[in-house]
């Protein structure tokens, strides 16, 4: 159980540049989550942690130690990739056994150990099978038992549940995050799939083009996200822009929009955002809800039945809104329904960069 | 989110099976398979079958049938090994050359189709692999007396040799064993270049960075995942070049000269010069027997590594 750091590490391919100056602590025994889009340099931060590309300029520690120029071999790491990338022509024990071999672990002890991280993935008969006669969420098991019984000081996941079907890779997010805890290995996930980054970390780290946009607790990217990226890349969002005039946002239709959070002097341009659940949709004669302080007037343009939940899309002099609704009313709203919006200045979160 | 869009799009109808045509011409499958299978047995029995057997018959007759002889059936070729000792000799050099060759190809072409696979990448890796079956387009009696110039005495060998010190004693080793194996290390090294290249293309290279990121070293990852892994093509290249390099006789006539004597030369000298076919054709039989004798001993390797 260690820590990792990377301090400044920035990496170009000829005239791209990849990475740039990016600094971030995993803590001792955590779990965090490298999201983003393709191209944002999600894997070659992994990359370069785990030490198949070294970067231009930066450090990386793990724990004490400082592993920049250490060969991937050296670092006693463990990885997991999106292709399971098992060796076909070992058995799934010996697959397992691997890694303790290299250590110089062998006979009966790394019997042991392989016996205990196959039971430990709930393979434990499965050891004389070869990979390929195992189903994908299977290997990725083993893929995941191989790269824990050599007690690595870090546990690297690439993707490693892209390749599994719906309902197998929700499986292997409880496994994996059962196994993480009892493991308390310190876990680097790299994935594109928020909401998958959102159920599994303790921390996540938004990506975009090279640089970390923000970082921290799930609840707290999601709920109080500070750039209009990270609002977008995670789930979807509705924008605001307008002024600062008395403490309120004044919108150009003449909309006056209260936030909680504290906004720049008069006159200053902002942009806040709201989640589409946060906002309450009601027929124009349905009392107010208590502390929903925010109210518009609007008619709805859309709405998309989708069984536990409906979308609906409302127009509110001439500002566009996304709204998502449990499916609870007798009859769901229609087009041409005069509503009320209404939502609290606590979900109303002024967004850092410029629109 | 596209899993979240994936699970909303409505089951679309199986287009594969609704395929099918369901009406016209309609053959057994039996008889598809037959006509299929039909050209190549019948060329395969008159291009192979047709002449082994001649040769077989010819293994057991006491002279060629051609000749004004009387012909009899005799066992006599068969005892060859036994009534002329020297060809233990001549078989121990032909299996000599045929291990070197092999083995030499092995390590040579493996390490090629390494770097080809894993260090090259497209325009690049096209042209290295051109170059490397480049002899394979050349005439192999052009390739083979080119090495005659480049390594007799005083020949371009010699010639760069002294170049750099002019006082060299000449490397020329024309006429040895190590000249008939460097011209068959030329000509076949290609089948295993290709072969192994083949199996190495395969190997994914998350699989290798996995093996590292478990602590293998460079050599590890080599020895434990590479090698194994491409087994099946350093075999099938072995066995491509084994067979014909046991029975080769150009290189060992032209490179080897009078030390030149295997087992391919015997046989051709007996159909060329001597006129004695039986002989030659039970000297081919027993070479064939010796070497499915030896594919039989390592079968049970050659089926573990296919079954990978």
């Amino acid at each position: 159980m260690t820590a990792v750091d990377v301090t400044a590490i920035a990496k170009s391919y000829g005239k791209v540049e990849v990475l740039s100056d990016i600094t971030t602590h995993f803590p001792e025994g955590s779990f965090t989550s490298l999201l983003g889009p393709s191209g944002s340099g999600k894997t070659t931060l992994l990359r370069i942690i785990a030490g198949f590309v070294i970067p231009d300029t930066g450090r990386v520690t793990i724990g004490e130690r400082d592993v920049t120029r250490v060969p991937v071999w050296a670092r006693n790491i463990g990885m997991v990739f999106q292709s399971y990338a098992l060796f076909p022509h070992m058995s799934v024990a010996d697959n397992v056994a691997f890694g303790l071999a290299q250590r110089g672990v062998k006979g009966e002890p790394a019997r042991r150990e392989v016996q205990r991280a196959l039971d430990m993935v709930h393979l434990g008969g499965f050891g004389t099978r070869k990979p390929k006669q195992l189903s994908g969420g299977q290997q990725q098991r083993v893929a995941l038992a191989r790269a824990i019984v050599t007690r690595p000081s870090v546990l690297l996941l690439d993707e490693p549940l892209s390749a599994l079907d719906r309902r197998l890779r929700q499986e292997m997010q409880v496994e994996l995050l059962r196994i993480q805890r009892e493991s308390g290995l310190t876990t680097i996930f790299v994935t594109h799939d928020q909401e998958e980054a959102l159920t599994l970390s303790d921390k996540v780290a938004i990506l975009d083009r090279g640089r970390i946009v923000q970082i921290g607790a799930p609840t707290e990217v999601y709920e109080r996200p500070r750039t209009r990226f990270a609002a977008e890349f995670l789930g979807d969002t509705n924008f605001f822009t307008g002024t600062v005039a008395d403490g309120r946002v004044s919108l150009r239709n003449g909309m006056r929009i209260a936030t909680a959070s504290p906004l720049p002097a008069n006159g200053a341009p902002v942009t806040l955002a709201v989640r589409p659940e946060k906002i309450t949709v009601a027929t124009r004669d349905a009392a107010p809800e208590d502390g929903l302080t925010n109210r518009v007037e609007g008619a709805i343009i859309a709405s998309l039945y989708s069984g536990t939940a409906l979308t609906y899309e409302v127009d509110a002099a001439g500002q566009r809104f996304k709204i998502f609704a449990q499916n609870r009313d007798a009859r769901p709203l229609a087009r041409g329904d005069e509503v009320t919006l209404s939502w609290s200045p606590d979900h109303t979160v002024p967004i850092e960069d410029a629109p | 989110m596209p899993a979240d869009a994936a699970s909303r799009t409505p089951p679309t109808p199986d287009r594969a099976l609704g395929a099918v045509p369901s009406a016209g011409l309609r053959l057994p499958s039996w008889l598809v398979t037959l006509t299929m299978l039909l050209p190549t047995y019948a060329w395969l029995t008159l291009a192979i079958l047709l002449p082994l057997g001649a040769m077989l018959s010819f293994s057991f007759m006491t002279a060629t049938p051609l000749g004004k002889k009387e012909v009899a059936f005799t066992f006599k070729h068969y005892r060859a090994f036994i009534d002329q000792p020297y060809l233990i000799g001549v078989a121990w050099t032909s299996l000599l050359i045929g291990l070197w060759t092999t083995f030499l190809c092995a390590v040579v072409g493996f390490f090629t189709a390494l770097a080809l696979a894993r260090a090259t990448a497209g325009r690049l890796r096209e042209t290295l692999l051109i170059l490397v079956i480049l002899p394979f387009w050349t005439n192999g009696l052009v390739r083979v007396f080119s090495w005659t110039m480049v390594i007799r005495e005083g020949g371009f060998l010699d010639l760069l040799a002294r170049s750099v010190w002019p006082d060299a004693p000449s490397l020329g080793f024309l006429y040895s064993l190590p000249a008939i194996i460097l011209g068959l290390v030329h000509g076949y090294l290609p089948y295993m270049v290709l072969t192994c290249y083949i199996a190495l293309v395969t190997i994914d290279d998350s699989i290798l960075e996995a093996a590292e990121s478990l602590g293998a070293r460079k050599w590890t990852v080599l020895w434990r995942i590479i090698v194994p892994m491409a087994a099946p093509g350093l075999i099938s290249g072995s066995v491509l070049i084994f067979v014909p390099v046991i029975g080769a006789f150009m290189e060992p006539r032209i490179l080897g000269g009078p030390r030149g004597v295997t087992l391919g030369t015997v046989i051709e000298e007996q159909f060329t010069q001597a006129f004695n076919w039986p002989l030659g054709a039970a000297l081919s039989f027993t070479i064939l027997a010796l070497v499915l004798g030896i594919f039989a001993t390592f079968s049970g390797v050659l089926r573990r590594s296919s079954s990978l």
